[in-house]
């Protein structure tokens, strides 16, 4: 059984729902998302996005387009973000992980390829934000043949797609709770709740709400309708905030310490 | 050739619609109505009437004798785009999407643009329909081409300053589909090139065909015959596409596509896509890529901020790979020498990018004999690039970067 299928299931028993940070991998460097990795986990998350640093992030605001331009610093490649799960997993993460990739990198690495590295690393869902369901056939199939979760998104605007894209889907459906980009905002789609709806009548499948939450209030909101609730944005500005602390060995632990409060403080 | 794109976007294997779910919609609704407005007569009168009465279609299709007998080879023929109202090709695909854009409802557009002649273009055909604008274009442009960050301000349109990434062309593109995704309810996005996410090749191909349905008929009543050559200048690729594409099915036609070599296609600062590129998907289809083994997009360079852009229109990869077009590259000093070569000789001076096409015009028609002819796309005037082109030529530092 896929651990994401694990994951939702025990929390469902349990009656909480799912905490997904996301975090750009590499940012500042390998070695520390690590230890940010380790920190989420035992600071409450219950699933980690691993975002794969990119040149041209179409969907992404100046939050985490900043935290790609740092990674890409160093240049750090899609193999190097899969290769982090890994170590991650070996550090003793217990946590499923799901790549968080634009269509390029992947093309450029070969499908079968990534496909099989992907499988091998531990790694448990994808999401590429930039193959919408007209394009993203061959991906599918090579991903349910290797049991990984292609987690398709859905939007306010996909009105009657949301059916056609939520039976493809596997693992959960990510739900976009507004129009535009990642990043922090105080307002929501005004149709957002009736989104929500629609999107669980369409699916057996947990649901999941992203881009844009960023407060404890938000997270509360969203735990009533949805399965699990992804904060990105939010978070990787934390660690922007911690690059100082983190940059030196003496303050590593006090800025991995501030990452965490703010990930607990989501929890609910 | 078979009819491309098809219904899935696809010029071959290029093409697509690589975008996020949220913006989906608003390319299915846009494709919808584009196939919708596009066989519909009131609408095509429309646009024929701006293009003709507007921006003064059909542009000439000018003999250029005295550059002709210099270069002792072929005769050259110059399709006049130039002499379009703002000054470029820009403007029939802008008349085209604003029209489009308001049978759809729409009442504000955005556009991004490089050297500005799209954003001019965007920003004029705003103020004649009555339509918000906001133009997208990187710090870095906005500084090469101040006059036409004014121009767009005098045509009442806004500039935003896209500070991301290069703050280039491929930075402001970005940055006006994140836009647009935010605000697809009320707000149109016409994009300049004959790149992105379908239906946009197609749409910008269809308005700038123009330029290659007169081309072929104008050569045919001045020679009695179609041309041995086309060439065309290829950032994007739009001009390029316009002229080329109503010759695509005459086999005798051979189709030259000019890109940007910058500083040479050994070094790593030039815009070469199609020469030094690879396949890959960037702004939202597969197409030829300047990119890096990781399948990172790499920053392009040209002095001609135009084709400064590392990628191209997905119908161009799937000419070149069919076989059907060539494409060449031509320096920043190619490009400058082939700009006062026409100066001088015809008394017109060419827009940067249209200056790459003549260069290559000047290695080709002395391979010629005198009865071949080559139609070139004059896609732009130099006005905007005057500045600059003082720079370069005055010796003074002047780094279009």
């Amino acid at each position: 059984m896929n651990l994401i299928d694990q994951t939702f299931a025990k929390l469902k028993e349990e009656g909480k729902t799912a905490l997904i940070p996301f975090l750009t991998t590499g940012d500042p460097d390998l070695e520390t998302t690590i230890a940010i990795i380790q920190q989420l986990e035992q600071s409450g998350a219950d699933l980690i996005e691993l975002g794969v640093p990119y040149s041209d992030p179409l969907a992404d605001g100046p939050v985490i387009q900043r935290a790609s331009e740092r990674a890409l610093v160093n240049r750090i490649s899609i193999r190097d973000c899969i290769d982090t799960a890994e170590k991650a997993r070996q550090a003793g993460v217990k946590l499923p992980f799901i790549l968080f990739t634009y269509f390029n990198p992947v093309l450029q690495f070969g499908l079968e390829a990534f496909m099989e590295l992907v499988k091998t690393k531990g790694i448990s869902g994808l999401i590429i934000p930039d193959l919408p369901m007209e394009e993203d056939e061959e991906v599918r199939a090579l991903a349910e043949a290797a049991g990984i979760h292609l987690i398709p998104l859905v939007a306010p605007t996909s009105k009657d797609r949301v059916v056609q894209i939520s039976r493809k889907a596997r693992g959960f459906v990510y739900c976009v709770s507004s129009l535009g980009v990642t990043g922090v905002r105080a307002e929501f789609h005004s149709g957002i709740d009736d989104f929500l709806s629609t999107v669980r009548e369409a699916t057996d499948l947990p649901i999941a709400v992203g881009f844009g939450i960023s407060s404890r209030e938000q997270v509360e909101r969203f735990s009533k309708s949805c399965d699990g609730v992804v904060v990105g944005s939010a978070i990787v500005r934390k660690i922007e905030e911690a690059l100082p602390l983190l940059a030196d060995a003496s303050s590593r632990e006090a800025g991995l310490r501030q990452i965490g409060e703010f990930v607990s403080e989501l929890k609910v | 050739m078979n009819q491309v794109p098809d219904e899935k976007g696809r010029f071959g294997k290029f093409g697509g619609r690589y975008v996020p779910e949220t913006l989906m919609n608003a390319l299915l609704e846009l494709e919808e109505a584009y196939n919708h407005y596009s066989k519909d007569p009131e609408f095509q009168e429309e646009v024929c009437y701006l293009l003709h009465k507007y921006s003064g279609r059909p542009t000439s299709l000018y003999y250029a004798e005295r550059l002709s007998n210099h270069l002792g080879g072929a005769k050259v023929y110059l399709k006049r785009e130039d002499l379009n109202h703002t000054g470029a090709h820009k403007i029939n695909n802008t008349i085209g999407q604003a029209v489009l854009a308001k049978r759809m409802g729409k009442t504000k557009i955005i556009a991004e643009t490089g050297a500005g002649q799209h954003g001019v273009a965007s920003a004029t055909v705003a103020a004649l329909l009555g339509l918000e604008c906001k133009v997208f274009m990187g710090e870095e442009d906005m500084k090469r081409q101040q006059l036409n960050v004014f121009r767009m301000q005098l045509l009442g349109a806004e500039v935003v300053p896209v500070t991301s990434g290069t703050r280039t062309l491929k930075d402001a593109c970005n940055e006006t589909l994140r836009y647009w995704v935010s605000h697809v309810e009320d707000t149109y996005y016409i994009l300049g090139s004959a790149t992105g996410p379908h239906p946009y090749p197609m749409i910008v191909r269809d308005f700038q065909r123009i330029i290659g349905d007169e081309a072929r008929k104008q050569i045919v009543e001045n020679e009695g015959r179609l041309p041995d050559y086309v060439v065309a200048a290829v950032g994007g690729g739009s001009n390029a596409i316009g002229i080329f594409y109503p010759f695509v099915g005459d086999e005798t036609v051979r189709l030259v596509g000019v890109e940007a070599a910058g500083r040479g296609v050994d070094t790593n600062e030039h815009a070469a896509t199609m020469t030094k590129g690879s396949h890959g998907v960037f702004q939202g289809s597969l197409s030829y890529l300047l990119q890096d083994e990781f399948g990172q997009v790499q920053p392009a360079h040209s002095i001609s901020a135009g084709l400064d852009y590392p990628g191209i229109g997905p119908e161009h990869a799937y000419l070149k790979d069919s076989g059907r077009a060539q494409y060449f590259p031509i320096t920043d000093a190619e490009a400058l020498e082939a700009l006062q070569l026409l100066s001088r000789t015809e008394g017109i001076i060419p827009a940067l990018e249209s200056a790459h096409a003549i260069a290559q015009t000047m290695k080709l028609a002395p391979t010629l004999s005198k009865d071949e002819i080559i139609v070139v796309s004059l896609s732009g005037r130099g006005d905007k690039d005057v500045e600059a082109i003082m720079g370069y030529l005055g010796g003074e530092q002047h780094e279009s970067h």
